[in-house]
């Protein structure tokens, strides 16, 4: 398998990482053995196999449908949602203007 | 007398209890083994007073004659994985540094409420993607063990969980909390000489633990033998609403059904494990484990797991996926790290941020999980990794007709060199090939020490049970632990 710098860069531009030239043309041969090596899975005959969806057989529960069900995960904590932010600004998380 | 900091976690739980030593005493023993082992660099932070807390519940706890917690003055290393309220929480990463949680994860808060303390939180791989510790943003742990050819090489502790390994194996820590994707619990278990199980998915919580690969993540303990294991899994375990794949099911009393007897109980070999190149002494000590199992009582017998060689390759694909997607949510915006350059906009915020934040070891597997996923290779890739995923579960499923229970090397050597092969990330793979077959399966599985080699390392022994049973896996690593008497600690030398 080989992987070219335009498709590295691609990747990178999809995982949203930025790289310079010089990564990219290092990281081509690396991502290029790891895919060559995981291309083996192909020789595996799954036909009629089902895709593994849960590793352990469990049932899909709904929390009740209530406001604040769980009061950890629910709303009114604002001010401990903001405490690690970045840049917060009243109340809300502030970013890079993104239209002009 | 002994020394406190030698005793495990049931010596120290029935001490307090009995009123031997107080709980405060076992703390501030701890407290400064931590502080004085710097070298190893396995604590990102002490939380001395966090463990002095704990300890002063217990004893006015047993002096108001309350009955204690099953981990009452029982002080434990927190990997950094964790996320622990008020106290900062990085998974090794840069792209988290200065991150102080606002709330406690499930399986910490279980150990708080069974009452232990913190006595700190653990290097790691960086978001647990490794296993040698190398890719820790804040540097290397370093393994307690050496070689025994007077040169002073420092050794892998293992990883993701090395710094739980290095400190238990040090005795930092009598144990300390795990979590294993492909093998993170039992191969640094396995590296330094201690015990560690990785319960079936679903025992423990995963809410509060940062992501890796969300189908295969599971916390666990690692601590200096089975019963301690058995206890400390007690506490961490258990139903919680706030993960939509928690086990709803009663936590069983691993610890006092504990069992060495294995007489009925059938344990399988899988000859695909016998591996190209593996090493001698490995193969001497897998037979040997054989032997200790047939001492038990067990009747051992030979089984195929067929996809075996597809596993590491299988979870190459599936981990990296969930991580890409797990991961995408470090970007600068609600917390972490922020690199927002001069004139930026919000997607070179994102791109710089993520550039600067994560390390090679991260940005490679992201990577690759976002190529496995992008438009035209999903089906080749991820949809084909799933289906052997099945098949990896069916082999499994196949082989408990036959058997009960596993047994097979933990790892493919011994502890090797830091820097040995972190060029070659193929090679560092494969450190997980026996421990990721059961991890796609989601099963129980557990590392128990079995001897040294040549170089007078520890070489670690794997039981697999099968889902739920747990019991099973710890009776049979008591039965392996009874008759190695491993009894080998390393040296002081930090």
């Amino acid at each position: 398998m080989s992987v070219d710098t335009n498709t590295v860069k691609r990747i990178a531009s999809l995982a949203r990482i930025a790289i310079t030239d010089d990564e990219a043309g290092r990281l081509a041969p690396e991502l290029g053995n790891i895919l060559g090596w995981i291309e083996q899975l192909g020789e595996v005959d799954t036909s009629g196999v089902e895709p593994m969806t849960a590793v352990i057989p469990n049932h899909l529960r709904l929390r009740d449908d209530v406001v604040n069900a769980d009061p950890l995960t629910g709303g009114g904590i604002r001010d401990a949602l903001m405490t690690n932010a970045p840049q917060g600004e009243h109340g809300f998380f502030a970013v890079p203007k993104v239209i002009e | 007398m002994t020394e406190l900091t030698d005793l495990g976690i049931a010596a120290i739980r029935d001490g307090v209890r009995d009123g031997t030593f107080s709980a405060r005493d076992v703390a501030t023993a701890f407290n400064e083994k931590v502080s004085a082992a710097k070298a190893l660099n396995a604590f990102l932070v002490e939380t001395p007073e966090h463990a002095l807390a704990a300890a002063d519940a217990a004893d006015a706890a047993r002096a108001a004659g309350k009955t204690l917690g099953p981990l009452a003055g029982v002080p434990i290393g927190m990997k950094d994985l964790f996320c622990t309220k008020d106290v900062a929480t990085t998974a090794s990463s840069h792209i988290l540094e200065g991150f102080v949680p606002p709330y406690e994860s499930t399986v910490s808060q279980n150990l708080w409420n069974a009452g232990a303390g913190m006595l700190g939180k653990l290097n790691m791989d960086q978001f647990a993607m490794g296993s040698s510790n190398e890719t820790s943003f804040f540097g290397n742990v370093i393994s307690p063990w050496r070689r025994n050819d007077g040169g002073h090489a420092p050794l892998a502790p293992g990883g993701s969980s090395g710094g739980s390994s290095s400190a238990v194996a040090a005795r930092l820590c009598p144990g300390a909390t795990g979590t294993d994707t492909g093998g993170s619990i039992r191969q640094p278990a396995a590296f330094t000489g201690i015990s560690g199980i990785k319960p079936t998915y679903g025992r423990c919580s995963r809410w509060g633990t940062i992501a890796f690969a969300s189908s295969l993540d599971q916390a666990g303990p690692m601590a200096r033998d089975v019963t301690d294991c058995a206890i400390m899994l007690g506490a961490m375990a258990g139903f919680d609403p706030k993960d939509a794949t928690s086990l709803d099911l009663d936590v069983p009393a691993w610890d006092r059904e504990l069992s060495s007897d294995l007489k009925g109980k059938r344990v399988g070999i899988p000859k695909e494990y016998r591996v190209d190149g593996m090493p001698q002494e490995i193969e001497a000590l897998w037979q040997q484990g054989v032997d200790w199992l047939r001492d038990a009582g067990a009747e051992i017998v030979e089984v195929s797991l067929p996809h075996t060689k597809y596993a590491l390759p299988a979870y190459y694909i599936i981990a990296p996926a969930e991580a890409s997607s797990n991961l995408a949510r470090y970007d600068g915006v609600r917390y972490g790290l922020r690199d927002l350059p001069d004139g930026a906009n919000l997607q070179d915020m994102y791109a710089a941020t993520r550039a600067d934040g994560f390390g090679d070891e991260v940005k490679r597997r992201i990577m690759i999980g976002t190529y496995v996923l992008s438009a035209g290779f999903y089906d080749a890739y991820y949809t084909q990794a799933q289906k052997v995923r099945a098949l990896i579960a069916r082999d499994f499923d196949r082989a408990w007709e036959a058997c009960d229970l596993l047994l097979a090397p933990t790892a493919p050597s011994a502890a090797f060199a830091l820097g040995e092969k972190s060029a070659d990330p193929i090679a560092m793979y494969l450190n997980d090939v026996f421990t990721v077959p059961s991890s796609l399966a989601g099963l129980p599985a557990m590392s128990v020490p079995g001897g040294l080699d040549a170089q007078g390392l520890p070489l670690g022994l794997q039981i697999i049970g099968r889902a739920l049973d747990e019991q099973g896996v710890l009776d049979a690593g008591l039965a392996i632990e009874e008759r190695a008497g491993f009894t080998a600690r390393p040296e002081a030398w930090w």
